[in-house]
Parts: structure tokens; C-alpha cells; sequence
């Protein structure tokens, strides 16, 4: 191994990336990319629709037209007339449908089969809000029926916060908070190793597929192994990524610092006095953005960040190593690419949702399993980090993820070497497979 | 310089090349010659150290070749590619230094080839925004700017346009003069034999044929022999001789074995005709080339 040679070509691959405009466009687009697109799925699906339905009821029980109140979405009508000629407004369109309500056997009983009849079906949402409409006045005319007071069943009711107390060596507290920010913060770094693989992934196979279509790589290979160019790309690519990744926190570090100063200001009253009195009213908001806060600096950062770099660099090199060997098997056939991309794309994918079902419950065994494997792991340990995992399960994880790059750098090493310099041979799984048996 | 031993490699399930071997003698011009698909590029991948022989093995200087002598070779291989996005004077610095000059070697030694082919000012252009032909003067200096001592082209003029074809025939030939070998390996024959002074014939992974160009064309010679003259060769002489060719003013002559030129001079000298010029015609060496596949096939 001649590392002068490999120092040669990771200096290649970083410059001619780092000073691309497209990488200085990249770096500063994609955060405002981030932002943007959660926005907007935010936008969607807290999406409602607002067309009403105007809805006749038959109420034989006589029991819901003075509670069964209108709202935004419905229009309740209490029309005196027989059934047939309400099916048959609701048919010329003068209703939308037609709620038959039945006697009732007696105030207590506890459930009631509705007839609707309409030709516009509502969706799962409206359906269950016309549920809960009608049960609510249900409940209305209960109460009344049976004379209880609203109030005092209220009484009934007790909210229930948990807060969790350590009992080990843990340094810290919990708050009722502790969940949510761990969720927030691991589904983040987790997501963000997703397109980590896949953006640093892909450049990496372009490369490679690059170097193979424009026959540079027969140039280069008289002045240095495969192996070493390989390498070579891969720690370049990479040392690409920490750069990157280095900018953003610096941004992230500099926002942050510019966002509590100009909210230090605000406490201290310099600022508007609309906005101060706002800040006041809100001040429930403002003890969760406090305890938010605390939460914040309660995580152990020392361990999450560079556990975070680790999987990040392992994460890239695992599956770099991967996208390359494919780069060099196909060359520019591109729907060759995508055949063989698939198993490499696939455990990602397993990955993201993998975890996902973690921020939901942090140690069940698949959570466990799964942030030791060192194709998940990658994506699924850093969403786990924040909900502090017992040491064992990061040593481990840490540790089969060095031996999982160490496996399939080999591995992309042995295909790669053949892969370059093979033209004009399908690269089918049998061929690699070959490849790979070669000495 | 350069001693091939008994040289095979086998792709998967077909022999590129089988035993094959050769002896390149100090400070020639070798013609590595053969049609497409003959072996003669998995033969320099190998003479290169891209891929390793499965068996047999190669001495350079007397050493059995290793990685330290890439420094000595300059490769330009027939499919040859260049970063597009890269510009021209740090491309070839890479390259150079990929061959092991230092960073300072490796900018003086290109500034000087640049400089050398009035292309300076492309210093810092794109590769991308070169001509074809630009870019193949760009691959030439990526061969010799570490100052090799064998250079090894493969199909060199392939693609290249008659003036870029001369200019590079100049500055390899300089460059042999001041002790450099080449060895040429190509399927266009014609192209490349009155550069040569020793060849190595393959054909299907086989060596068929080597030595030095002058020996190859004497043992494989026809005795044909050409007359250019003016006047008129009376029948009765033309029909005492086996006449390969005859036109206005040309005549080519076929000789028995035991005869020589100087029988054919005395029979024509004779004859009321001014003789211009006399020559043996030498074989091609796509004829011979032919001639021994075809013994070869009829054996």
C-alpha cells in the first residue's frame, strides 16, 4: 500500500468536489431544503378539507334535536317528514344524507346503531368526527334525562403526567419532556444518516462509474493498485461529508446562538411591547420552551455527538464501499446499476423503518437487534442514542459495525479490482459472484 | 530491456494469452502486431503491472518486474480518458505525480512539455472545453512527462489527425534518439513498420513471430523485384520471365530461387529501354502476417 499515492487521489476527489459550486449550493441549499420540506408535509397533513355536509335527521327517539348542535362541517336538519320523501331529497340532492335515529330503550343504554343513508361517502376522519358529534349529544341527553350535573362528572376525570426518576448511576433527571426530545433529536440524526448513505452513496458510484465510461481508470491503474484508488475515493468522498457535515453544525451552533440572543433581548423587554405582552399571555409556552431547553442540555452530548460521528463515518463506509462496487461492476449501463443497487437500497430502507418503530419504543429486541447489525445499525443506533442505551448494547454496536466496514470494504475491494477493468461483460450476480472467487 | 517468459493469462474461460514470450532488445522500437482480440492489450496490462500473468513472468533491466518500476514506463493505453472537469495543468500534474515526481518535478516537467507543444495557455482550461485533438497531445505529455525509459502505446495513432499523427511520430522518435524504448502495439500494421527496427507477431494469444525487422524481411522475402524504366521491353523478353505485374512503364518480376537481381539486370540491360530505378519489394508485414496463419492453418 503506497499511501502517497492514496494521500494523491483522496486530495484529488476532495478538491474537485469541495470547490465545485454545486457542493457550496448543496451545503447551504439542503438544510433550507430540510426546513422547507418538513414544513410543508406538516402542511399536508394537518390538511383539512372544508366542505360541509347537510345532513337530515329523522329522530324517532327525539332525543337529539336539542343538542345535536351545528358545526363547521355539518348542517343538521330536523325536517318533519316521512322517510321515503327524506330518501328521496337526500337522491335529488337537497340533503346529503339521511340520519335515522331509533327509539331509544332507555336512558342507559349503551349502544345505538344509526342507520345514514346517502350516496356521499365521508372519509374515515369525518366519519368518526359525525360519530363523536352524535355520541356527544347522546351524552347531553343522558345528563339531562337522568339529571346529573356536567360538573361534577368532570370531577371525575384526572390528567396524569409521568416523570420519570432514575434510580441507577444515571446523571440526570427526567422530565415529562424526556421522551419527546429523545424522539426528536434521534429521528433526526437517524434520518439524516438515511441520506447520508444514499446522497454520499450515489456520488461515490457515479464516480466510479465515471472513471470506468471515460477509460481515465486505464491511465491511473499504471500508477496505482485498485485497491488504493478505491480507498483512495472512498476516505475522499468521505473527508467531503465531515466537511459538510461540519458546516451544518457550525450553522445549527451559529442560528441557535443568534436565536437565544434575540430571545435574551426579548425577555429583557428592549423589544416591542405588543410581542412582550404576547411572550406574558403565552407564558405555559414559555415554561415548555424552558423545560425544552433544560431537556436540551440534560442529553449527554459528549456521548451522542461522537457516536454520531462514528456511525456517520462507519454508516458512509459501509455502504460507500457497497455503492462503488457496484459503480465499478456496470459501468455506464445504468439499468444494470439499478438491478444491482437494489440489495444495497433495500436494507436502507429496512433501516429507516426499522427506525421509526424505535422512536415508538426504544428497546424492544428488534430495536436492540437491529442497532447492532451493522447494515441497520448506522441509522438505527444514532435514533437510540438519545433514550440512553445500556453500554454494552453501544460496544457492541460500535464494534460490529468496524468489523461490518472492514467485511465489505474487502468485499467491494475484490469486485472493484475486476469491475474497472472489465469491459463488454454483463455484470450479472453470477459474474460477480466469480469476482469475487478470483485470486 | 524487456524479457517476456512464458507469459500466460486465462479470463475466465478463455486464454488471452498462452506462453508467450519475447525479448525487447535495449533501445529499440518494438511493433507489438497482431489482429484485434490477439492478446496484445492483456499482454501490456501485464507489462504494466495493471493485472499480474497467471503464470510465466516479465524482467525489466534484468529484474523480475515489480510496482517500483511503473516510475520507468509510460503507458498510453488505447481507450484512454481524461477527468472532464479537471483543468489541464493540474490534471497532468496528478498524473505526474501519480508516477512519483514531486509536486515541484511534476510542475516544471509539464510546464515544460506544455510549453514544448505552444499549449501553455491552456494551463487552466477545462478538459471538457478541448477538442478531441487538443486532448489527445494532453494524453501524450501524461505519458512521457515522467521522463520513462520504455514507453508503450497502444494503437497510438488510432483517432489521431495526420498533423497530430506527425507531431507525435516527431517527439516519440526525439525521444528514442535520446535513449528512450518504445514498444507499439497495434493491428494496423502498415502504420507502425517503417518506424520498427524488432517486432513480436501474435495471433490468438500466441506468439508467432520475432525478431528484428531487417532478418523477419529477408528469411520471408519473395525474390520479387521491381523495374521502373521508360521505353519498350520486347515480347519475346518478357515472355523468358515469370511477370507478376506490368504496367506503363513498370514491371514486376518473380525470380527462381538461385537466381539473382543481377541475372534480371543482365537480361533487361539490353533492351532498348532507360531503366529508372531497380528494387527488391520486402513483404508487408501484414503479408507476411497472412502467409504464416495460413501455413499454420493448412499444417
Amino acid at each position: 500500500m503506497n499511501w502517497d499515492k492514496v494521500k494523491l487521489i483522496i486530495g484529488r476527489e476532495y478538491l474537485t468536489r469541495v470547490r465545485n459550486k454545486t457542493f457550496i449550493l448543496g451545503t447551504i441549499l439542503t438544510p433550507i431544503g430540510i426546513v422547507l420540506l418538513s414544513v410543508i408535509s406538516g402542511l399536508i397533513m394537518s390538511h383539512q378539507g372544508n366542505e360541509s355536509y347537510k345532513i337530515a335527521v329523522r329522530d324517532e327517539a327525539g332525543a337529539l334535536e336539542a343538542f345535536l348542535k351545528d358545526s363547521k362541517r355539518f348542517d343538521f336538519e330536523f325536517p318533519s317528514l316521512p322517510k321515503d320523501s327524506l330518501i328521496a331529497g337526500v337522491k335529488t340532492g337537497r340533503w346529503d344524507g339521511l340520519l335515522v335515529v331509533p327509539a331509544l330503550d332507555s336512558l342507559t343504554a349503551t349502544e345505538v346503531r344509526l342507520k345514514y343513508y346517502t350516496d356521499r361517502r365521508m372519509g374515515l376522519d369525518l366519519s368518526e368526527a359525525l360519530k363523536d358529534k352524535i355520541a356527544g349529544a347522546f351524552r347531553q341527553y343522558k345528563l339531562a334525562g337522568l339529571h346529573l350535573d356536567e360538573s361534577v362528572l368532570k370531577r371525575l376525570n384526572t390528567s396524569i403526567s409521568i416523570d420519570p426518576e432514575p434510580v441507577g448511576k444515571q446523571r440526570r433527571n427526567y422530565s415529562e419532556w424526556t421522551e419527546g426530545v429523545a424522539a426528536a433529536i434521534g429521528g433526526a440524526m437517524g434520518f439524516f444518516m438515511y441520506m447520508v448513505v444514499f446522497i454520499y452513496g450515489m456520488m461515490v458510484m457515479r464516480s466510479a462509474m465515471e472513471e470506468k465510461t471515460s477509460r481515465i481508470v486505464e491511465v491511473i491503474m499504471t500508477g496505482v493498485k485498485p485497491f488504493e484508488l478505491m480507498l483512495g475515493k472512498l476516505l475522499g468522498v468521505g473527508a467531503v461529508g465531515l466537511t459538510q457535515l461540519a458546516i451544518w453544525i457550525v450553522l445549527i451552533i451559529v442560528f441557535s446562538l443568534v436565536g437565544s440572543v434575540a430571545m435574551g433581548h426579548s425577555m429583557t423587554g428592549q423589544i416591542d411591547p405588543e410581542v412582550m405582552r404576547q411572550i406574558q399571555t403565552s407564558s405555559a409556552v414559555q415554561a415548555n420552551v424552558t423545560k425544552i431547553m433544560q431537556e436540551l442540555s440534560n442529553i449527554n452530548w459528549w456521548l451522542i455527538l461522537p457516536m454520531f460521528l462514528f456511525y456517520f463515518l462507519g454508516g458512509f463506509f459501509l455502504y460507500a464501499a457497497l455503492f462503488i462496487a457496484v459503480g465499478s461492476a456496470v459501468g455506464d449501463d445504468v439499468g444494470e446499476s439499478q438491478s444491482l443497487t437494489l440489495p444495497i437500497v433495500l436494507p436502507v430502507i429496512i433501516a429507516i423503518y426499522i427506525m421509526f418503530s424505535v422512536l415508538r419504543d426504544p428497546n424492544t429486541d428488534l430495536a436492540v437487534w437491529a442497532s447492532i447489525f451493522p447494515l441497520f445499525s448506522p441509522i438505527v443506533m444514532p435514533a437510540r442514542l438519545p433514550y440512553d442505551p445500556p453500554s454494552w448494547q453501544i460496544a457492541a454496536s460500535a464494534l460490529a459495525l468496524i468489523v461490518g466496514v472492514w467485511f465489505f470494504v474487502w468485499l467491494a475491494a475484490r469486485i472493484y479490482r475486476v469491475g474497472i477493468l472489465m469491459y463488454g461483460k454483463k455484470a450479472t450476480y453470477k459474474e460477480l459472484l466469480k469476482w469475487l472467487r478470483q485470486s | 530491456m524487456l524479457r517476456v517468459q512464458q507469459v500466460t493469462k486465462r479470463y475466465s474461460n478463455h486464454l488471452a494469452v498462452d506462453r508467450v514470450s519475447f525479448e525487447m532488445p535495449d533501445n529499440a522500437i518494438m511493433g507489438l502486431l497482431g489482429p484485434n482480440g490477439a492478446g496484445k492489450s492483456t499482454l501490456l496490462r501485464m507489462i504494466t503491472t495493471i493485472t499480474m500473468p497467471d503464470s510465466g513472468q516479465i524482467f525489466f533491466d534484468g529484474e523480475p518486474l515489480a510496482r517500483h518500476h511503473i516510475s520507468e514506463i509510460g503507458y498510453m493505453p488505447e481507450e484512454r480518458g481524461l477527468y472532464k472537469k479537471m483543468k489541464v495543468g493540474e490534471h497532468l500534474i496528478f498524473l505526474a505525480r501519480l508516477k512519483g515526481l514531486s509536486p515541484a518535478e511534476a510542475r516544471k516537467a509539464v510546464r515544460a512539455w506544455m510549453e514544448k507543444f505552444g499549449i501553455l495557455d491552456w494551463w487552466n482550461k477545462k478538459i471538457q472545453e478541448l477538442s478531441k485533438g487538443m486532448q489527445q497531445k494532453i494524453q501524450f505529455i501524461a505519458t512521457v512527462v515522467h521522463r520513462p525509459k520504455l514507453l508503450i502505446f497502444d494503437e497510438p495513432f488510432s483517432g489521431l489527425d495526420p498533423i497530430n499523427t506527425n507531431l507525435i511520430k516527431d517527439e516519440i522518435l526525439q525521444l528514442h534518439r535520446e535513449g528512450t524504448g518504445v514498444i507499439f502495439s497495434t493491428h494496423r500494421m502498415e502504420q507502425v513498420e517503417e518506424l520498427c527496427d524488432y517486432v513480436v507477431l501474435i495471433n490468438e494469444g500466441h506468439n508467432i513471430l520475432e525478431g528484428r525487422v531487417q532478418d523477419i524481411k529477408e528469411a520471408h522475402k519473395k525474390h520479387i523485384f521491381e523495374i521502373n524504366y521508360t521505353g519498350q521491353i520486347a515480347s519475346t523478353t518478357l515472355q523468358r520471365l515469370d511477370v507478376v505485374e506490368r504496367q506503363e512503364g513498370r514491371l514486376v518480376v518473380h525470380l527462381p530461387h538461385d537466381t539473382s537481381g543481377n541475372t534480371l539486370l543482365r537480361t533487361i540491360v539490353n533492351e532498348p529501354i532507360e531503366i529508372i530505378s531497380f528494387r527488391e519489394i520486402y513483404p508487408s508485414f501484414n503479408e507476411i502476417f497472412i502467409d504464416l496463419v495460413e501455413e499454420k492453418v493448412a499444417s
